[in-house]
């Protein structure tokens, strides 16, 4: 596809090799707006930190366009809330991208994160510690150096838990702006109903991926149900992934591999149904 | 008036030992008391500790191989501390261990080969050279080497504060958009490093640390910005060195651990009456605004 934004190639994803994201393939469309949805452990935090390229492929590839600026915003941000920053100090944080290490930040960047917090709602806070904010404060902040990073390809990890209905309400405004704006967005959601109202397309995984698409059709019931059926926890005997005998050998290096073995049906289904 | 004049700068302006001493233990706070701003923000103050106690042996080695002469101390300092950091550092980046286990368990290996090493020639006077310094004896060569010191690190600061800040408040974040994350942990420690060895031939091993970690910890209960932190820093870290100096020439005291007991003192009270510290923060609020 020439507009593609991100490239899934039969991408394997995972820990100590046992995949958490198993052979996706498919494109991310240039300015789309997906939301990732599935059960906890079903990779989808996973393959945001594929996508982000935190996480070296097991398998197969994922590719973003050359040249796409990103913006992260991960689920269990490693940000030292006790740290002595200012509100303004982490927003600022997001013109890394553009001032870099030395760059000197301008009037018109220092306009820049005013405009950015007055868009979450945070004026007036520029100069407030940061340990003083609320956890949708802080959630706000972050979806502001978000703004201020002006990427093409934004990724929030569930940027909604703990959030109260207003803030979910104004944050999910700022997404349809960016989507608005032909950024490309992925998200990864809990709520269901979310999606369906405010989401055009979803991807719904259990590991392997089970629904890709419009995103009502995607959560379909029989879609859902699917997804319900997978094992979250690691199962040491499992037998090594027979499609991977094909490409790259990464899982079999330790020598464990006894038998090769076809894939449960479930990840069968979905592969066929995303190509 | 005379006799404050006697009491505060006249063992400065009459002998040169002290001007000498002043001047090392000046570069010192300069130098080091920022670089501990960062130690303590990272939850790295005891690896400051661990690292001191890490450049022993190979200020041994050196001394082993030359007897006390600064250049050789300096560099086996400078290698068995840059040895421990990178070390500890790669076990913890590449295995599941964190820093402080695998910090641990270098310093005390480190440790334990340098006093064993110090032991094998020398007696237990050169032995207590090595750990607690003498900032009365410090020589041009040594002076020298403090001030390249205090130089590379503000320069080390200023070109990488901003990635330093980011590193601290966001990891994760400062990976996301650049690939310096880990150069700047690893010049990070260089600096801890280098700093602890420019201030072991003044204090000792055991006491540099403590003009790296003490003022730090005291500017952390009076300001909530980094840049004013590490300024508040250096400042606590002059007067002490200027007050530990005639501590130890009024009263007959050893240099190292007299400009360190100030600090100390310092650090008490900003505990005690920071404007974040203990009775600011304890005491009885029923006065509240609306909003």
């Amino acid at each position: 596809m020439a507009d593609a934004c991100i490239t899934f190639r039969d991408l394997t994803l995972g820990y100590n090799s046992h995949p958490a994201v198993h052979h996706l393939s498919g494109t991310v469309r240039k300015g789309s707006l997906t939301a990732v949805v599935g059960a906890n452990g079903s990779g989808k935090s996973t393959l945001m930190k594929g996508v982000v390229g935190m996480l070296k492929p097991m398998v197969g590839s994922v590719t973003v366009t050359p040249g796409t600026r990103v913006a992260y915003l991960p689920q269990q941000s490693e940000l030292d809330r006790t740290f002595p920053a200012r509100v303004v100090d982490l927003v600022s944080l997001g013109l890394w991208p553009k001032r870099g290490l030395l760059g000197r930040h301008t009037a018109q960047d220092r306009a820049a994160v005013s405009e950015a917090l007055m868009a979450v709602g945070l004026e007036g806070f520029e100069q407030r510690p940061i340990d003083t904010l609320s956890g949708g404060q802080l959630q706000r902040a972050l979806f502001a150096r978000v703004l201020v990073q002006d990427a093409e390809l934004i990724l929030l990890d569930e940027p909604f838990n703990a959030i109260d209905a207003r803030t979910v309400t104004d944050l999910i405004a700022l997404i349809k702006r960016w989507h608005g704006e032909n950024r490309t967005v992925m998200v990864v959601v809990h709520d269901l109903d979310l999606v369906r109202t405010h989401f055009p397309e979803a991807l719904l995984l259990a590991r392997s991926p089970v629904a890709w698409g419009e995103a009502k059709a995607t959560l379909a019931p029989e879609n859902l149900l699917r997804a319900r059926q997978f094992h979250e926890a690691w199962d040491e005997s499992a037998p090594w992934c027979a499609a991977d005998g094909d490409h790259d050998h990464a899982h079999e290096h330790d020598g464990h591999g006894h038998h090769h073995h076809a894939h449960d049906e479930a990840g069968h289904a979905a592969r066929e149904k995303v190509a | 008036m005379d006799a404050l004049h006697q009491f505060l700068v006249a063992p400065f302006t009459e002998f040169a030992f002290m001007q000498r001493g002043l001047l090392g233990a000046v570069l010192l706070s300069i130098s080091a008391c920022p670089i501990g701003v960062f130690l303590m923000l990272r939850r790295m103050s005891l690896t400051g500790d661990a690292m001191a106690h890490a450049i022993l042996p190979g200020a041994a080695a050196g001394f082993l191989l030359y007897g006390l002469q600064i250049v050789p101390m300096t560099i086996g300092g400078l290698l068995a501390g840059a040895i421990v950091a990178l070390g500890a550092g790669a076990v913890s980046r590449l295995t599941v261990q964190k820093e402080d286990a695998s910090m641990a368990a270098f310093y005390l290996i480190s440790l334990a080969l340098g006093v064993t090493m110090v032991s094998l020639r020398g007696s237990s006077v050169d032995l207590m050279h090595v750990l607690f310094g003498t900032v009365l004896a410090l020589n041009n060569a040594a002076l020298t080497l403090i001030g390249i010191v205090a130089a590379v690190t503000l320069a080390a600061l200023a070109i990488f504060w901003r990635a330093l800040v980011a590193e601290c408040l966001d990891p994760l974040f400062l990976r996301s958009v650049s690939r310096l994350d880990t150069p700047v942990h690893f010049i990070f420690l260089g600096l801890v490093v280098l700093n602890l060895v420019a201030g072991f031939q003044a204090l000792g091993t055991l006491l540099s640390v403590g003009l790296m970690v003490l003022p730090a910890a005291a500017a952390r209960f009076w300001t909530q910005r980094v840049e004013t932190m590490a300024v508040l820093a250096i400042a606590f870290g002059l007067v002490s060195s200027i007050s530990g100096l005639l501590l130890s020439y009024h009263a007959a005291l050893p240099s190292g651990p007299a400009i360190i007991l100030s600090t100390g003192i310092l650090y008490f009270m900003s505990v005690l009456f920071g404007t974040r510290g203990v009775l600011a923060t304890r005491r009885p609020r029923h006065a509240h605004r609306i909003a």
